[in-house]
């Protein structure tokens, strides 16, 4: 590949990440698609929908969220400063809602009553249920049966919120079941309803549309960091499972070449073990759901079951920018094992006074992998995506804690 | 000529509406696929369809979605559909064999070895689900190879898009009938009909219409203005449960050999 000058050229017309990405669905699918990248390209154009979008995120969401140098976390690992990017301080606790209010005001311009969605640990249901209410829209959230029965809390979150909560059955009875069930709904109802991907995964435009109401991470973090300290930072960090969190903070940076960009998958109890959901530095190249991408198949190619301690990561695909970042060498991807971001997780609650979800975790454990390779005078930017509320059952359950 | 093309020449010539059934490679019983394939023909299939099982089918209902799962969880793979395939062209070189499915499986086989093979075992065409016009580069290897690609169309399918597919379009154009997943019911014929006509006399090849097809009924239904008619769901779920060559081949006959009269008797 051509060494690249502007990483904010894509994706072409096609929806395409140079070899990845894409439209990789039925026909059915092509002319909704079709309108709602017509409807988006025009509405992000629109100074009235940019303006409606700036507010809520202001005064419904809370931004900007802070950079927060934690600085007994630094001191501890002994090397680089260690700053968070404080996305779980958002309304509903995670960068999720950046994304669904975004589309919900999409959705509503486009005169769609209906919303749907799916969801794995049940963070993107309820960023979705949220902003339906918050929009007087109908809610439908599509969830794996082996996640409703793990996600009790989520579940019961979305009920309150005014969603119906439709239990998936089929294959693996998680995500990417969910996410069949969601497509296949739209498909059926696209007249009335609007489908919210939660990741910037899917065919095109959602990569790019969930990326774009993301970017607002990183065009915080990097004004936040010349204001305040004057310089960019070293390296910057992010969880990648379908890749939202992490599109959201490096797309701001990506034609700054001085700053590394690492992503950390989840590598479960480790790649070589084969429970794990590093798509990207253990997977190949492939098609799901609607794009190409770097997918976890067998030699048959049939998509195999992922392994996280954190539901978030547990997806055998991810963003097809993020694989066209790894095979440009723009962005690294390492992974990250549960133990590891246990580890982090305890370690970032006892030094700083923050509960950090178990995706993010992830990130953190990286953080503090990379503070320790750097100069005490180096700085990592680390994307603290959502806190860990949500987590402390299943944190206890594995620790062998009676809550 | 290829294998579909002379097929749908000589249904054109002798008058007739063509028969379309579509398995899952491997389900009832991944021992029994050539001998079902057999018997889909003896009960007057044109063309079949063969789906090569794939753990994430988006665009299919839950009936094929669960044959699916019930081949993979038996171990069925693209070289098994392949090898079934070559076993079929053994007694049989006249009835064309399209594969139906998804892109993941080629893709990790690899476009180049799979066009190769596929040939090789006398597939005559491909119709991948998630492969729609725009991404049809990737395919490059397996037309090379000398398949065909079979494309779909549907009633969501813009004007200027339909167009295209019907300047595209090889061996048959296959027209979904409704603008949903596979195996649902809802059907106005009278629409399908108006948009068939329409799409006929625009395409350069036949067109097959399919999605929601379960009986003799609908069947000649869709047969009074289509060029041949696909049957997927309804088969597949007819088929499941059964253990021995004899039950599925029964069962085949039983279904289809109504379809197959009321297409005639159209």
């Amino acid at each position: 590949m051509p060494k690249i000058q502007d990483f904010h050229l894509w994706p072409d017309v096609h929806g395409r990440f140079g070899d990845f990405g894409g439209q990789y669905v039925a026909e059915t699918l092509m002319a909704p698609l079709a309108e709602l990248t017509e409807a988006y390209l025009r509405l992000r154009e629109d100074p009235d929908f940019l303006r409606e979008l700036d507010r809520d995120l202001t005064h419904y969401v809370g931004r900007p969220s802070p950079i927060y140098h934690a600085e007994r976390l630094s001191r501890h690992v002994g090397g680089a400063r260690i700053l968070l990017k404080r996305e779980d301080l958002n309304h509903t606790g995670a960068h999720k809602i950046n994304n669904t209010i975004g589309q919900a005001l999409v959705a509503k311009r486009m005169g769609k009553p209906r919303i749907i969605a799916e969801t794995g640990a049940g963070q993107h249901g309820v960023a979705t249920a949220t902003v339906a209410a918050r929009f007087g829209l109908k809610c439908v959230v599509y969830m794996g049966a082996v996640d409703i029965e793990r996600q009790k809390i989520n579940v019961y979150r979305m009920k309150l919120l005014g969603a119906e909560v439709v239990p998936v059955t089929s294959g693996s009875k998680t995500l990417k079941d969910a996410l069949n069930e969601a497509m296949r709904d739209w498909v059926t109802n696209v007249a009335d309803t609007f489908y919210i991907i939660g990741t910037v995964a899917g065919p095109h435009p959602y990569p790019m549309m969930v990326r774009d109401f993301n970017a607002i991470v990183g065009r915080e973090a990097r004004a936040q960091m010349l204001e305040q300290y004057g310089r960019l930072p070293d390296v910057l960090t992010a969880c990648v499972g379908g890749g939202s969190n992490a599109i959201g903070l490096f797309h701001e940076f990506l034609n700054d070449g001085g700053v590394r960009l690492v992503g950390a998958e989840a590598a479960g109890e480790g790649i070589a073990t084969g429970h794990h959901a590093a798509s990207l530095a253990a997977g190949r190249p492939g098609v799901l759901h609607g794009n190409r991408t770097y997918v976890l198949c067998d030699d048959n190619g049939q998509i195999i079951e992922t392994h996280s301690v954190s539901a978030g990561l547990d997806y055998p695909g991810v963003g097809p920018e993020h694989a066209f970042l790894k095979d440009a060498g723009r962005a690294e991807y390492v992974g990250v094992t549960d133990d590891e971001a246990l580890e982090a997780f305890h370690l970032l609650a006892r030094t700083e006074g923050i509960l950090a979800a178990l995706e993010s975790s992830h990130a953190v454990a990286q953080a503090l992998k990379l503070a320790r390779e750097l100069p005490k005078d180096g700085i990592v930017l680390c994307n603290l995506s959502g806190r860990g509320d949500k987590d402390v059952h299943t944190i206890a359950a594995r620790e062998g804690v009676e809550v | 000529m290829s294998r579909i093309d002379k097929r749908f020449a000589a249904l054109k010539a002798a008058g007739r509406t063509g028969l379309i059934p579509f398995v899952t490679a491997g389900d009832p019983m991944p021992e029994h696929v050539v001998s079902l394939m057999h018997a889909l023909v003896d009960a007057g299939a044109d063309v079949i369809e063969l789906g090569v099982p794939f753990s994430d089918p988006m665009a299919d209902g839950p009936v094929i979605q669960h044959a699916s799962e019930r081949a993979i969880a038996k171990g069925v793979g693209l070289a098994d559909v392949l090898g079934w395939v070559a076993e079929f062209r053994q007694r049989d070189q006249a009835t064309p064999v399209v594969l139906m499915g998804y892109l993941n499986p080629v893709e990790i086989r690899g476009f180049e070895r799979f066009g190769a093979e596929a040939v090789a075992a006398g597939v005559d065409g491909v119709l991948l689900v998630d492969c729609p016009l725009e991404e049809a580069q990737v395919l490059a290897p397996l037309r090379g190879a000398g398949l065909q690609q079979i494309l779909l169309a549907a009633p969501t399918t813009a004007p200027a898009r339909m167009a295209q597919l019907c300047e595209a379009a090889e061996g048959f154009l296959y027209y979904v009938s409704f603008a949903g997943i596979t195996g649902a019911g809802r059907l106005s014929t009278q629409d399908i009909a108006a948009r068939v006509a329409d799409i006929r006399q625009h395409a350069k090849a036949p067109v097959a219409v399919g999605f929601g097809v379960k009986d003799a009924q609908s069947a000649k239904a869709i047969g009074a203005f289509a060029d041949a008619v696909v049957i997927g769901s309804a088969l597949v779920e007819r088929l499941d449960g059964a253990v021995t060559a004899q039950d599925i081949a029964g069962r085949v006959g039983e279904f289809l050999g109504p379809i197959r009269a009321a297409l005639d008797a159209g």
